[in-house]
């Protein structure tokens, strides 16, 4: 269902001349208001006034997360602080959090954005929503509150934890969607298994995940599990928390971006360059509404790819790919930009094969080389080596026609490569020795 | 007839890994009838007849090693010139693919046994018992 039809199906034309009006005041009054952007500005020498069409975005010079914590706590509020009616926070594992501003209307619009969201995984008034996001600091529990109450449904402000007692009130009140993070999702259903309760027989319809980065295969865990549909969503703290993007239920394949709030791009992390849609590469975001705090191509570090082709949800908004890594481990081989994400996806595809990797990246002769090693385990073993060897060649062969980049695969045993509790080491760049 | 079971080991190029797996084996009190090694320039295949393979399979995993069990067919030779040659013909002339093999001698001198990996295994058997070659039980080559 389509909450908000007038913007969520304007003909390209329209949302472009709106984007541009708003992109024109954006810049107008962060350059006014945000000391952080006049210098950015001045040092780019690009003026407010120089936005003439939405490629002149591309002049505007980018957001990082280091500029966020330079200016912390409130250095980036475009607004008095007496404007702000809510502060949030990041949870910040590196450092100072990321804190972040909303003014009444920037209140408002979030609740509308939370509404299309919910609307678009198929919620409406009569459905009662089970929201277990965490309440707090954290965006996720009150930014589907209030899309919630916005959108007319009953919704219980559960957020996280105790999860026997969420059990219970899923028995008894017979809420109807769920929203809390993938992983908390399947938790639910192992600890209702344990009570002795089949997920399947509560009044569940839809669930709405995000919050942290999960694939196709755990949505079908999670619908076969849960006797779900189970579409994703996207946001962060900086640009709003939830509510920038979000799949529809119909069609659930890609996340429509609201872009009449936000500005997509994707980029080159190397170089920041523009990439073309269907490019995988940084998402960038450009708030065109929010007053309190508003961000100028602000690099997300995730990675993600943008796509136009309609839609049979009706919607006329571009539309994201799942995030499939982040642009931080990027690296640059024979001058390829190789994400480790994507020699995962090689061998997930592949049945056969344990997920357990690490690329060893050296120089020889002044040429980079990149070694992929793989565990063998019992799945995969063969007592001959001619199946090992073609099983070598076949993801050498897999990488290539994907990354363009050739490498030699190396099996090794298994156990040898460190788990991914913690951080993996994924990558071992010996050029940097 | 019950098929001779043979466990196959991975290993990586690297010191000391074949003498871990002899190890653990010779730990757990089990002994090695024959065996050979695969190798490439990265990883190696070693592939053994003991007398106690399920024994030495579950020392083995315990240890973190990835193994794998195939059944393959032993034949007793002459210990004499053309005693393999012969099979091979026989092998040949019916088009039966030989993925490898190999070779020891028993403890009498007298018979050689030879171990063969073949995709079609009943085709095989069935060519070299036609034309009685001798095939020997699993339970006949643990215990040699």
């Amino acid at each position: 269902m389509i909450y908000d039809e007038d913007f969520e199906t304007l003909p390209r034309e329209a949302l472009e001349a709106i984007q541009l009006k708003r992109l024109q005041s954006l810049a107008e009054k962060a350059y006014a208001t945000v000391p952080f952007y006049k210098k950015a500005f001045d040092e780019k020498g690009v003026k407010p006034g120089d936005i003439k069409s939405l490629q002149d975005l591309h002049k505007l010079p980018f957001t990082m997360k280091q500029d966020l914590r330079d200016n912390y706590p409130f250095g980036m509020f475009a607004t008095p602080l007496e404007n702000v009616v809510r502060i949030h926070a990041s949870s910040g594992t590196t450092g100072k959090p990321t804190v972040v501003g909303y003014t009444r209307r920037d209140i408002n619009t979030w609740s509308e954005l939370m509404a299309r969201t919910l609307a678009a995984a198929g919620a409406h008034k009569g459905d009662i929503v089970h929201n277990a996001y965490g309440y707090g600091l954290f965006t996720g529990g009150l930014g589907f509150h209030y899309g919630a109450e916005r959108l007319g449904t009953s919704v219980i402000p559960v957020s996280g934890g105790n999860t026997k007692r969420q059990i219970l009130l899923m028995k008894d009140f017979g809420p109807t969607v769920l929203t809390c993070t993938p992983s908390y999702s399947l938790h639910l259903a192992d600890v209702a298994a344990e009570e002795g309760i089949d997920f399947k027989s509560l009044d569940f319809r839809v669930g709405v995940f995000g919050a942290e980065p999960w694939t196709e295969n755990m949505r079908k865990d999670i619908e076969n599990r849960l006797g779900i549909d189970a579409v994703d969503i996207y946001g962060l703290t900086e640009i709003i928390g939830p509510g920038v993007s979000v799949e529809c239920v119909e069609a659930k394949n890609g996340l429509h971006v609201f872009e009449d709030h936000f500005i997509p791009e994707i980029i080159d992390p190397a170089t920041g360059e523009p990439l073309a849609y269907g490019e995988t590469g940084e998402l960038v975001f450009t708030t065109l509404t929010k007053e309190a705090f508003p961000l100028i191509r602000y690099r997300t570090r995730d990675l993600s790819v943008l796509y136009h082709e309609p839609c049979k949800c009706g919607r006329n908004l571009v539309r994201m790919g799942r995030i499939t890594g982040r642009s931080d481990d990027m690296l640059i081989i024979r001058g390829v930009n190789v994400f480790p994400s994507q020699i995962e996806s090689v061998l997930m595809a592949r049945e056969d094969v344990a997920p357990h990797y690490v690329l060893i990246v050296d120089r020889q002769e002044h040429m980079d080389t990149l070694e992929v090693h793989v565990e063998v385990d019992e799945g995969v073993f063969s007592d001959a080596v001619k199946h090992l060897q073609r099983m070598e060649q076949d993801i050498e062969k897999d990488i290539k026609d994907l990354l363009g980049v050739s490498c030699k695969v190396r099996l090794v045993e298994p156990k040898t490569i460190q788990r991914s509790q913690g951080k993996a080491q994924r990558v071992i760049d010996k050029r940097k020795a | 007839m019950l098929p001779v079971e043979q466990i196959s080991i991975f290993v990586e190029n690297k010191a000391g890994r074949l003498a871990e797996v002899t190890r653990v084996i010779s730990e757990a009190g089990v002994n090695i009838r024959a065996l050979s090694l695969a190798d490439t320039s990265d990883f190696g295949i070693l592939r053994l007849i003991v007398d106690n393979n399920d024994k030495a399979k579950a020392v083995l995993k315990e240890r973190g090693f990835t193994v794998g069990k195939t059944d393959v067919v032993a034949v007793e030779v002459e210990d004499r010139p053309g005693g393999l040659s012969r099979i091979l013909d026989i092998l040949s002339q019916q088009n039966v693919n030989v993925e490898y093999m190999y070779a020891f001698v028993q403890h009498s001198g007298k018979e050689a046994v030879i171990i063969f990996r073949f995709d079609d295994i009943d085709t095989a058997v069935k060519l070299l018992q036609e034309n009685n070659v001798k095939v020997l039980e699993g339970k006949t080559v643990y215990t040699l």
